[in-house]
């Protein structure tokens, strides 16, 4: 197949990318969108098998390694439970992160097989793009271990800090450019290697102070990373789906970061440098003992539910972690069968990655019609009867808004407070994340309902 | 005088960032979990510079230090495409409207 043929196709499946994230723009298209997106890595796939046209006895290997990988993801993708969504979409960040690290150090050790001059004499331009794949790609490998093993519960999700940590990290970003420098004038491969590891360390030291509730801004800069690795190694091979799919997702992820990063009003720079919520529990543990709380147990969840008009429920990380979704599905359709409306409110922060909710309920089974964005609903909690909370804390702490002393303030909160009652189910009084207490549970319309959250809706479902 | 080829790769790079931008923008935020395995899925297309670095041997030393980087990359990225799409679709078969007779 000739150059410029093969040029088209993969410019086709570029396109067929494009498409694939356009259908998910909303829930009828989608399943189309990810047919694209599959068409376009077939023929990526079968035009690069053909371009190369001499298959040897290479082939057989090709299609063995292909086939390895392709059962194991198979496997995984069936196998994994939703609620650990968040924890595989890093896995898989990581081992683009790889694949893109073991391409460059192939290009680097064979250059000749890629066009790219000979060994120990490649063209300038295609070492530097080598470089910065290779370089983003490591950093996106060990960021995303990190990611995995925080959000896997293996490491802790408290943030992990240290005296001279921002100039370390500095040093060694300043070291990876000096590095690709040295690399780029000398050609020497001792040059390549340390830039490898250097950038695997990075990703790592840039990842450990980061805690668990900004995994969500860490998931989505991961996956940014992802794309331009493969940006990076597209420039090199000079392929055009790689580039646009590069570009595509680096962007994509830089709009989730972005997006996150808002639903927290913080910036991207305070999330990164990391830390936050390690030194707030100290102080605000001191007063809280003394507020008196409303303690309710299943009866009295029910009786409010059933003389209520209308329900809003708000999921956060701790139904996740409880897998209640199901046991609230349950108690959602009782809630129905008594003619009572019943609508989902999302935080665009609630959970562990973007849309980690909206997952979780389309699991089990609540129609998507049913679940609601933020500022699509907050003007309804006024009119709502009941607030059902469970498993979200900070996202309904009304300090954001009174509080400007509070870390939290100006962050966008659900008007949780509004409602004629709320019920909190939670394990304990402990503040959230953030380590701030909520003001919520000393309301006067608050009844705080201590428990797991699977097992509370699952007793509130009996009394309905 | 001549354009380098390469401006013409920045060209598409640059372009594609914006279409990107406008694309992602409009995805509704409760799939942005799927938006993030879809493109997972999709990055690994860097399979192709896999399959080119596994087929670099020549016949007579199918595996040497370059070409098995490039399998290993093949596997890789392999788990990735079937993993990334196989649980894209499985998320979206989840999506469902209410049902009209309820």
């Amino acid at each position: 197949m000739s150059a410029n043929l093969s040029a088209i196709f993969y410019l086709v499946s570029g396109v067929l990318f494009i498409l694939a994230l356009r259908g998910l723009s909303s829930p009828e298209t989608s399943r189309q969108g990810n047919f694209f997106g599959i068409l376009g890595m077939i023929i990526a796939i079968t035009v690069t098998f053909l371009s190369i046209g001499n298959f040897s006895n290479g082939f057989i290997y090709v299609l063995i390694f292909l086939l390895i990988g392709g059962l194991i993801g198979a496997f995984i993708a069936y196998k994994i439970p939703m609620t650990a969504m968040p924890e595989l979409v890093a896995g898989f960040h990581s081992l683009v992160g790889l694949a893109a690290v073991f391409v460059a150090i192939s290009a680097f050790l064979n250059p000749e097989a890629f066009n790219l001059g000979t060994s120990g004499n490649i063209k300038l331009g295609s070492l530097i793009e080598m470089s910065i794949g290779a370089a983003v790609g490591a950093i996106t490998f060990s960021g995303s271990i990190i990611a995995f093993l925080k959000l896997q519960g293996i490491m802790s999700g408290a943030p992990i800090t240290f005296k001279g940590q921002h100039p370390l990290n500095a040093i060694i970003l300043i070291s990876i450019i000096i590095l690709t420098y040295l690399l780029c004038s000398t050609q020497s491969s001792n040059f390549f290697w340390i830039l490898l590891a250097v950038s695997f360390i990075i990703g790592f030291l840039l990842i450990v102070p980061i805690g668990g509730a900004d995994m969500p801004v860490v998931i989505s800069m991961l996956n940014s990373y992802s794309g331009w690795a493969a940006a990076g190694i597209g420039f090199t091979l000079e392929n055009s789906a790689l580039i646009i799919t590069g570009a595509l997702v680096g962007s994509s992820g830089a709009i989730l970061s972005y997006i996150m990063c808002k639903g927290m009003n913080r910036s991207f720079f305070n999330v990164i440098l990391g830390g936050f919520g390690a030194t707030e529990q100290s102080t605000s543990s001191v007063n809280k003992e003394q507020k008196p709380v409303k303690n309710g147990n299943a009866e009295d969840a029910a009786f409010l539910m059933k003389n209520a008009s209308s329900v809003i429920i708000v999921p956060g990380y701790g139904m996740a972690v409880a897998q209640a979704q199901h046991a609230l599905r349950e108690m959602v359709d009782t809630l129905k069968k008594n003619e009572i409306k019943v609508s989902y409110a999302i935080h665009p922060v609630a959970g562990r990655m973007p849309g980690h909710m909206n997952v979780l309920l389309a699991e089990a089974n609540v129609p998507y019609d049913e679940v609601f964005e933020l500022e699509e609903i907050n003007n309804d909690f006024a009119n709502a009867d009941v607030a059902f909370v469970i498993g979200a804390n900070d996202v309904t702490n009304p300090v954001a808004k009174t509080d400007p002393q509070s870390p939290i303030y100006g962050m966008p909160v659900l008007d949780v407070e509004k409602c004629k009652s709320v019920l909190f189910v939670k394990r304990s009084l402990s503040p959230g994340y953030a380590g701030i207490d909520n003001d919520l549970f000393y309301k006067e319309n608050t009844l705080m309902l201590f428990a797991d959250a699977k097992k509370m809706t699952e007793d509130i479902t009996k009394n309905l | 005088m001549e354009i380098d080829p390469f401006i013409f790769r920045l060209s598409i790079f640059i372009l594609s960032i914006f279409i990107g931008y406008y694309v992602v923008w409009s995805v509704t935020p409760s799939l942005h979990t799927p938006l993030m395995s879809v493109t997972n899925a999709i990055s690994s297309v860097i399979i192709v510079g896999a399959i080119i670095a596994g087929l670099a041997g020549n016949s007579q030393s199918i595996f040497n230090t370059s070409s098995i980087f490039g399998f290993l990359a093949i596997s890789l990225a392999a788990i990735n495409i079937f993993g990334g799409f196989l649980v894209t679709q499985r998320m979206l078969q989840m999506y469902k409207k209410k049902k009209k007779d309820k």
